[in-house]
């Protein structure tokens, strides 16, 4: 594989259709921050199509968090189209369709662990006896059911983001959006947590974008790869991932894995241009 | 810009208007002039307020003041207020230049001798009496938490007692202002002492510096923030403390002599320009402290991170 | 405050306390004996000892610095031997001064709160009023005291409110400044998260910035207990109010009777003690909803 193609950016005349959960089409954010101006996202196009689970993966500083962000309607686009559910990320948002982690916990923390799951609850207006039966249920899904009494500095680090996974996850929205949920994690920890957002993921048969810097994290997780370029920040290359849908640990010392990580590898590499 | 011009314009041409509204049709006169210059001074300010930079965020709360005081003056002036409940800041400036003298004289009795004397003295002893106890944790924990208490007490209540004690001239309101002084000074000064981390203080044991040197070199400078916030705080207190104990008996001369004696004789004209006085000596100290704490501690993180 | 308290100091502070507050007494003993000893001279025969000089200077009716023992019997007197609706029960003052400064604090809290939800949401307000309100944390507000009390006198307002008014206008501004401070302190990420779930306004200041702000509503409440007794008692004091802890500390320093002065004054002292606890009480009370944290 030349280094040409690899830059060549992912340009398909279907990328907008309807069906795509998230579209996005010659998208461009451009940050004015007192006057000087910062490129985060050039000309990004990608699709992510019902049931797939997406990683972004790129530099630090490319427009991995903006691109999330304007997904979400955190951020505007400053040009091009992007369309959630193929409506405006605004209408999207606020139509509840998508739950999103941060890369920090963001818990509150005057309410306890199952009074953070149920915040979103409460803001939708469901029902109280609901609103209980399911922070126990996805605090049970995330391995905290035992801690629901307990408040948010009560906890390890890890255990506080997967409270948030879990407030994420309690109102069971279609798409799941997460950047570098398990960035400040131990490695064992991490593993763990993989393994569960793998099953999660695959027998609710979510869409999920997920940012991340590790590669074999976003191998063993994803449908497809997303390598993104430094500054300016745009879409380098879409990496499919033909592995068993079906996936557990020791998968990552298999020969097939290896190789898909190597190829996430290489299109990495070209996107730190060192100009 | 245009805005706030035209606004400052109609509202000056509005308060000559109400001033000399003889006739009804003045009065309505003045009433559109005056209500162009609301809208005009609104529409400056929200323009102001969405800006950045130093003079939109200086010209929003400038144009605020001004237009609370055209307001007062317009609302005194056309609702004919009595001058015995609120008189126009007008008459206020009026007062406050054919009494000059006056006030000047007030000013330094009470800021001049009581203020500055008793706050160099409260902050200069707290100061001192903080480094004493610095040694010595027992004493340390006994006197700051009794600090920590006493600041929060209504202190100036000693007023009538250091009027027994010094008198009626300006040593005894010195003496509040010692009292109300010294406690924040020396809470925060041994808050400042132990401000040093233990790795810097490890450092400054491997070259096996003595006490004095530690303190002179690492730590005085670590308290200065410190320092400078009860040094802020007691240059308000010092002010209170002086004006609020001439209420309790004084000779014939002080700000807080001033404000109760011509407030009792209804002269409410100097009882503003007294106040006026206070404010600006009260903001002035205030500010040059901090211009003052800026110069002397610009490697402190809250001002290299947050200005 | 910066620092203004240190935790690790607190534990086990108790005896060091101690020790400080009898060595003040001493202190206090011997400085009765320095100061009253001029006056109490005259009195006493001539050769008297040292001892009888001690007993004298510590049981003078109007001592220059009167004895520890000397307040505490008044106090006790003033405190129990009258009913409590009496004027001359100590409590009755007490009361009189603390209804004030608690109509005041209502009255600058439900103001406080309302202003800093303003300045937190206009940005109009935040941009033209809040420079004014620090400000005005630099300027002797206290000042305006007598002015306020003789004005609201001549609109025949007399009572309770011109000095509930001053305790509030004191109370008003440290307490805006912590809201302000408070409602502002959730971080982006935290205020991101409302926006996700598309909070509307009401639920982002009830479930977000409201419990947020506790922790800084506390310690700016505690400046506001003791401003708001300050302006209380100051207040009672241009008009010559009967009643009242200012009115107390200005009759005594009419009549020069001292011990009515310290006995006030421990009184205004108590009550702020009082102030602050409850304040602390609330908190703890509040602290512990949250598994003890603010
Ligand atoms: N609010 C903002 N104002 C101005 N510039 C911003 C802002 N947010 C991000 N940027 C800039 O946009 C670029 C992309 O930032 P972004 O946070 O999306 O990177 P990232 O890929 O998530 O990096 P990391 O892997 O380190 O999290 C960076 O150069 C950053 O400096
Ligand atoms: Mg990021």
């Amino acid at each position: 594989m030349t280094e040409v193609a690899l830059l060549q950016p992912v340009m398909r005349d279907d990328l907008v259709i309807p069906e795509a959960v998230v579209s996005a089409r010659d998208v461009s954010l451009v940050f004015d921050a007192g006057g000087q101006r910062v490129t985060a996202l050039a000309g990004v196009d990608l699709s992510i199509a019902a049931g797939d689970f997406v990683s972004l993966i790129g530099p630090s500083g490319c427009g991995k968090t903006t691109l999330l962000r304007a997904i979400a309607d955190l951020e505007h686009p400053t040009s091009g189209v992007l369309l959630v559910n193929g409506m405006t990320p605004a209408e999207a948002r606020k139509r509840r369709a998508y739950g999103y982690v941060f890369q920090a916990p963001a818990l509150y923390p005057w309410r306890n662990v199952a009074r953070n799951v149920m915040l979103p609850l409460e803001i939708m207006g469901l029902p109280r006896a609901e609103r209980q039966a399911r922070a126990a249920r996805y605090l049970g899904l995330v391995g905290l059911g035992d801690f629901a009494r307990k408040f948010p500095w009560q906890l390890s680090g890890g255990m506080q983001q997967r409270v948030s996974i879990a407030r994420a996850l309690a109102f069971e929205p279609k798409l799941l959006l997460m950047d570098e949920p398990f960035g400040a994690l131990d490695e064992i920890t991490r593993d763990g947590l993989n393994l569960h957002l793998h099953e999660l993921w695959r027998r609710t048969g979510m869409t999920a974008v997920f940012v991340t810097h590790s590669i074999p994290e976003a191998v063993f997780l994803s449908t497809r790869i997303m390598v993104m370029s430094a500054r300016p920040g745009r879409v380098v290359e879409i990496i499919e991932n033909d592995l068993p849908a079906t996936r557990d640990l020791d998968l990552r010392e298999t020969p097939a894995f290896l190789a898909v990580a190597h190829r996430v590898r290489e299109a990495l590499r070209a996107g730190h241009s060192y100009d | 810009m245009v805005w706030a011009a035209l606004g400052l314009i109609a509202a000056t041409l509005a308060r000559f208007a109400i001033a000399d509204a003889a006739s009804r049709m003045m009065i309505g006169t003045a009433l559109a002039v005056a209500a162009f210059a609301i809208v005009a001074l609104f529409l400056a300010m929200v323009g102001f307020a969405r800006g950045e930079g130093w003079f939109a965020r200086l010209a929003t709360p400038t144009l605020f003041g001004l237009l609370l005081l055209w307001l007062w003056e317009m609302l005194v002036i056309g609702f004919a207020v009595p001058f015995v409940l609120l008189p126009p800041p007008s008459a206020i400036a009026r007062a406050f230049g054919t009494h000059l003298g006056l006030l000047a004289q007030d000013f330094a009795q009470t800021y001049l001798h009581a203020v500055i004397a008793g706050y160099a003295l409260g902050c200069g002893t707290g100061f001192l009496v903080a480094l004493a106890i610095d040694r010595s944790p027992f004493l340390k924990r006994g006197l700051l938490p009794m600090g920590n208490l006493i600041s929060a007490m209504p202190i100036v209540g000693i007023a009538p007692i250091m009027v027994m004690w010094f008198g009626f001239e300006w040593p005894s309101k010195a003496a509040v202002v010692v009292v109300m002084t010294f406690f924040p000074m020396l809470v925060n000064t041994t808050a400042g002492l132990a401000e040093v981390g233990a790795i810097e203080r490890d450092l400054m044991q491997s070259y096996a510096a003595r006490y004095g040197a530690t303190l002179v070199k690492l730590r005085l400078p670590a308290a200065l923030p410190h320092i400078f916030t009860a040094l802020k705080l007691n240059s308000t207190l010092a002010l209170i403390g002086a004006v609020v104990a001439e209420f309790f008996g004084t000779p014939i001369l002080g700000m807080g002599f001033r404000i109760s004696t011509e407030a009792a004789k209804m002269n409410l004209d100097l009882v503003w320009a007294t106040i006026t006085v206070a404010a600006l000596a009260g903001s002035l100290s205030f500010g040059a402290l901090a211009v003052l704490e800026r110069a002397v501690t610009f490697w402190h993180p809250s001002f290299r991170g947050s200005s | 405050m910066r620092g203004g308290r240190l935790s690790s100091t607190r534990e086990g502070a108790i005896l060091p306390l101690i020790a400080v507050i009898l060595a003040l007494i001493a202190v206090w003993y011997v400085g009765a004996v320095a100061l009253n000893a001029p006056q109490a001279r005259e009195q006493l025969a001539e050769g008297a000892g040292l001892r009888d000089l001690a007993a004298a200077t510590w049981s003078m009716t109007r001592p220059v610095l009167p004895a520890p023992h000397q307040i505490a019997v008044e106090l006790a007197q003033s405190l129990f031997t009258h009913p409590v609706t009496s004027p001359r029960s100590l409590v009755y003052h007490a009361w009189v001064t603390v209804s004030a400064s608690l109509a005041g604090l209502g009255f600058a809290f439900v103001l406080g709160l309302l202003l800093a939800i303003g300045i937190v949401h206009v940005r109009l307000l935040d941009r033209s009023l809040m420079p004014w309100v620090i400000a005005s944390q630099t300027v002797p507000v206290l000042a305006i005291a007598p002015m306020v009390v003789v004005v609201l006198g001549n609109l025949g307002i007399t009572g309770l409110l011109p000095k509930a008014a001053i305790a509030g206008y004191l109370a008003f501004f440290p307490i805006t400044v912590g809201m302000v401070k408070g409602l502002r302190a959730p971080d982006p990420l935290q205020r991101d998260l409302m926006r996700t779930y598309d909070a509307r306004p009401l639920q982002v200041f009830s479930l977000l910035r409201f419990p947020a702000s506790l922790g800084f509503l506390f310690p700016s409440l505690r400046i506001a207990v003791t401003l708001a007794l300050v302006g209380a008692i100051v207040a009672e004091l241009p008009t010559g109010a009967q009643a009242g802890l200012g009115a107390r500390l200005l009759a005594g320093s009419y009549y020069g009777q001292t011990v009515q002065i310290w006995a006030a004054l421990f009184m205004a002292a108590a009550m702020s003690m009082l102030g602050l606890a409850a304040v602390s009480l609330i908190e703890t009370l509040a602290a512990r909803r949250r598994g003890g944290r603010l």
